[in-house]
């Protein structure tokens, strides 16, 4: 067994594609083994700002040789056939082997050498690379189809054992030479294999693996910090930024003027983070210190006082531009940005930045005032929350306005207001600088200029939840404005036609949806879907159908990443005519636990037979059920009873919404419809018996479907 | 230090230029870097620009932030495989100690959207500050590169106050006498950056832009690559000036830069055809 060796080494690799590049250089490795019969021991794959490298452990010196066996005519057969087979093999009469009276091609193919295999298969694989981004260089490249690759390549390794792997790419020649670290050591180095390879490139100042540099800039930078008493802000994005952009990482601890810490802490951070890949400290007492570590990628020879002199000038220069911003900023009330929101078009066909801002304050105060975002979240589970059902909407009757509910006041009033000041930070310098402080910037102005505390976290925090994982808002005035201004999103854009399709989805549709569904169910909001997507449309109805069928689906995709059931989602949204949520999710809920009970399995078992029968008899939906006319028998009766007695009760059930206790009472038909298929013929030569017998099975499954659509179930 | 960066780029064979003498937006318009880029010839050249980014003024009030500003750049066809040590070789020229700082090479893709063009490379940090922006072109006026050429971005105000060592550009001596950069350039900072941002006429400004997108095409028309993408530069920078005045919404501004890209590529096109060179 040997070990091989593979370091690609090119320019600068962009740090936030090294991890993507080990995983698709130990995919694209694997493959070409596969092809050739080969597999190694162990493979481990290293990536840096100016190499990639692999090292597969354990591989045969050569592939097996395999001998292939094609069955040709019987040895009896006429001429033709053999000459037919000897034709298709290339081969001669006197090559075939008889066996049992029937002639066979055998074919030896002899082992390959693995060295030959990975001279083949390291070219296709460089040259299949998926880069997010490549890029063609240098006098090759004055034809298009010349070699790409993320950054100019300018060598590569190959080492089979000791012995280097031959092939060329593009003017490139594999060898054993590399380099070492760009400044400390710049010369060449001959390796020796895989297994000093690690140790050969630590002599040259250069540590090829990414966990271990990742390590010492995580443990180095803490420990700064600590010795100036202080605690490391701790960010593993950082890390893994840092260690793709050095090769031998030297954290070093720097300060700036304690006047920057008028700037909202926030702000540093991200012009630390984000600018300068720094991080940032805390003191004893929780805040932001004038603190920060940046990663240098060399032993200095002065300790670096000049590179922490460096940086800290850098930082304190971006600090003051913020400092600038900021205190510009909050010259300026919110209220009087208005009139650049104007000139800000948020979407050619749906006008500026401030008719958003007036429809989702009016969309805000509505949700306020129809009972669907209250005060107090208890208050709203007995909300109002009637859907309207799908066919009111397609007969085309579009709800009249609700009258103005008594509840709203003091809550309308401040989501309205928090909805009128929401986006006004998007014109101010600090977010026209960093536009992922919109939201945040807006509430710290917000409560700069007095406003209540409630509506300025409304306009922090209104953008949530923004991709899944992330908070979602619980805040009342929250809660409305940042559904408002989801709703108003996927509304309008449905309205005039510009829907995301495929993976394009340019406006974040998507995201907004998942957005409304968290909200709605994290809060347990009783939101009728219907009239609020057609309030949301401005009262007219252009596609609210496709619109919950959207959120639906988003929610879908989280529930099913949540653990649930597809199967068990499905068999509950097959019901249709159900525009509430939460109502559903306590359904697919109340599901997932009732069929992994014997019981769940039986009934599902019972129900899959009434359903099979039916459907093999063409009897399709609810059956008139009139009660025999003749004496049915025992099994029968009880069915009949059990369901007389199970059906009041889970509608009841399904009425309160409470799904356990319907599910239990269906649980109470498994025993009768077991005994029914066990004593009963359905198809009995009496057609009025008959007749009766599939109604009755029409009505378990009728009954079956006040909690969920079983044909959908799998299993 | 222009002239240490003059000896070094002619020594290893570029051709010093002089300015461009039109206003632009950043050395890749000079011609010698959009034009020059295209076709398979070999070209090397190094020269300063003074850049104008009307936005980018701040009324001498930023001490780092200028309107006007001067870049020193490098471009070599086709790139050639030792570009970076080469680059690093131009900074130890001017003085960097690289035992003492720290040098990086981060990830920055280069795109203009007015000239059609994009490449693949690095903003260098010098102990975190960005002192240089290295690229590959990949395209140019929407051509592919054939060859691809390398260009180095020197910020020469950057790299001056990072080697004198002061933290304001204005405090930078110009000279040993006692001149400083704001003696010779805080007042026009002041008055170009009113200029620019409250008192040039808009009419004007969209007049200018007007004419020189329709000369831009007669020169077209008279297969005149060079004086056509004079007048596209001349465009580019009214388009500028309308933006610092606030004068163009942010649904126009596609329209604007989709017009100035249409004129450029024009040029390159035509400059291709000129020369008799495949797309």
């Amino acid at each position: 067994m040997t070990d091989f060796l593979l370091e690609l080494r090119s320019e600068e690799i962009p740090a936030r594609m090294q991890a993507g590049a080990r995983e698709n250089l130990a995919k694209l490795f694997a493959a070409e083994l596969a092809k050739a019969g080969l597999s190694a021991g162990e493979v481990v794959t290293y990536a840096g700002p100016r190499r990639l490298a692999l090292i597969a452990k354990g591989l045969p010196s050569a592939t097996e040789a395999v001998s292939e066996e094609v069955k040709g005519p019987r040895a009896s057969a006429p001429p033709q056939a053999l000459e037919g087979f000897l034709r298709k093999t290339g081969l001669t009469r006197e090559q075939l082997t008889e066996r049992d009276g029937v002639l066979f091609a055998i074919t030896e193919k002899p082992g390959r050498a693995t060295a030959e295999v990975l001279a083949e298969a390291i070219p296709a694989i460089v040259r299949a690379f998926p880069w997010p981004k490549s890029m063609r260089w240098g006098a090759e490249s004055a034809s298009t189809e010349s070699m790409r690759w993320v950054r100019p390549l300018h060598a590569i390794v190959a080492l089979f054992g000791a012995e280097v792997v031959p092939f060329e790419i593009a003017g490139i020649t594999s060898g054993n030479v590399t380099r070492g670290h760009r400044f400390h050591a710049p010369a060449e180095i001959v390796l020796t294999g895989a297994d000093t390879y690690v140790e050969q490139l630590r002599g040259a100042k250069v540590l090829v693996d990414q966990d271990e540099r990742a390590a010492i800039i995580r443990d180095r930078a803490s420990a700064l910090a600590a010795e100036a008493g202080l605690e490391l802000v701790e960010d593993e994005g950082l890390v893994a930024e840092n260690a793709g952009l050095t090769e031998w990482p030297v954290p070093l601890l720097g300060r700036f003027d304690e006047a920057y810490l008028d700037v909202p802490p926030e702000v540093i951070q991200l012009t630390a983070r984000v600018n300068q890949k720094y991080f940032v400290c805390r003191s004893s007492d929780g805040k932001l210190a004038n603190a920060f570590v940046c990663t240098a990628n060399i032993e200095a020879s002065d300790g670096g006082a000049k590179i922490v002199e460096g940086n800290g000038k850098v930082l304190a220069a971006r600090l003051s531009d913020a400092r600038f911003f900021y205190e510009t900023d909050l010259k300026t009330k919110l209220d009087d940005l208005r009139p650049k929101l104007e000139k800000i078009v948020f979407h050619e066909k749906l006008g500026t930045v401030a008719d958003k801002v007036e429809r989702v304050a009016k969309l805000a105060r509505w949700l306020v005032e129809e009972g669907i975002v209250t005060e107090s979240p208890s208050r709203r589970r007995e909300g109002l929350g009637k859907g309207r059902a799908p066919s009111d909407v397609a007969s085309g009757t579009v709800p009249p306005p609700s009258p103005p509910a008594s509840g709203g006041g003091e809550l309308a009033d401040l989501a309205e207001r928090a909805a009128y000041l929401a986006k006004a930070d998007l014109v101010t310098g600090m977010v026209g600088e960093f536009p992922e402080l919109q939201g945040l910037m807006g509430g710290y102005y917000a409560a700069a200029q007095g406003e209540d505390p409630r509506v300025a976290e409304a306009v922090r925090d209104h953008y949530k939840p923004v991709g899944q994982g992330d908070d979602v808002p619980t805040a009342p005035v929250t809660v409305a404005v940042a559904l408002a201004d989801k709703l108003d999103s996927v509304a309008q854009f449905f309205m005039v036609g510009l829907k995301p399709s495929g993976s394009k989805d340019p406006f974040a549709l998507r995201r907004a949806a998942l957005g409304i569904a968290s909200t709605i169910q994290q809060n347990g909001l009783r939101l009728p879907f219907y009239p609020t997507t057609i309030r949301a449309m401005g009262n007219a109805d252009h596609g609210s159908t496709e619109m919950m069928d959207f959120i639906i689906d988003r929610l879908k995709v989280q529930q099913r990443e949540a653990g649930v059931r597809h199967d068990l989602i499905d068999a509950v949204f097959a019901l249709g005519g159900e525009d509430d949520l939460v109502r559903l999710l306590a359904r697919v809920h109340a599901l997932q636990a009732f069929v992994t009970t014997d019981d769940g399995t039986n009934l599902l078992a019972g129900y899959k037979r009434a359903a099979n029968i039916l459907k093999k008899e063409g009897v399709e939906g609810d059956q008139a059920w009139t009660a025999p006319t003749y004496t049915p028998e025992p099994a029968e009766a009880d069915l009949i009873a059990a369901l007389d007695a199970a059906e009041p009760k889970a509608a009841e059930a399904v009425k309160a919404e409470d799904f356990e206790s319907a599910m239990a009472a269906l649980a109470s038909l498994r025993a009768p419809i077991d005994r029914f298929f066990d004593d009963v013929t359905v198809n009995d030569a009496d057609p009025a018996k008959r007749a009766v017998r599939l109604a009755l099975l029409a009505r378990v499954r009728a009954a079956v479907h006040t909690v969920a659509d079983f044909s959908r179930i799998e299993g | 230090m222009i002239l240490t960066l003059h000896d070094y780029w002619s020594e290893r064979g570029c051709v010093i230029l002089q300015p461009y003498d039109m206003e632009m937006g950043a050395g890749t318009f000079h011609p010698a870097t959009t034009l020059r880029a295209l076709g398979p010839d070999s070209w090397n050249a190094a020269f300063v620009q003074p850049c104008r980014r009307p936005t980018d003024g701040r009324y001498g009030e930023n001490p780092n932030r200028l309107q006007h500003y001067y870049q020193y750049q490098v471009i070599l066809k086709p790139s050639p495989a030792d570009l970076q040590d080469l680059y690093l070789g131009s900074l130890a020229a001017i003085g960097v100690d690289m035992a003492k700082h720290d040098i990086r090479f981060v990830e920055d893709d280069w795109e203009s959207p007015t000239l059609g063009a994009w490449g693949l490379g690095w903003e260098v940090w010098c102990d975190g500050m960005e002192v240089t922006q290295f690229t590959y072109f990949q395209q140019m006026g929407g051509y592919d590169m054939k060859p691809v050429a390398g260009e180095l971005t020197y910020g020469l105000e950057r790299l001056a106050m990072y080697i004198q060592d002061v933290d304001n550009v204005y405090d930078l001596r110009f000279n040993d006498a006692g001149v400083s950069y704001g003696d010779v350039f805080l007042e026009n900072e002041k008055q170009m950056s009113t200029w620019n941002f409250e008192v040039a006429d808009t009419e004007t400004l969209f007049d200018a832009f007007r004419k020189a997108a329709a000369e831009c095409e007669r020169c077209l028309e008279a297969k005149l690559p060079i004086p056509a993408y004079e007048q596209a530069i001349k465009a580019s920078h009214t388009f500028n000036l309308l933006q610092a005045r606030g004068v163009i919404s942010v649904a126009e501004r596609q329209a604007y830069m989709g017009r100035v890209r249409d004129l450029a590529k024009g040029a390159c096109g035509a400059w291709m055809d000129k020369n008799g060179w495949a797309a």
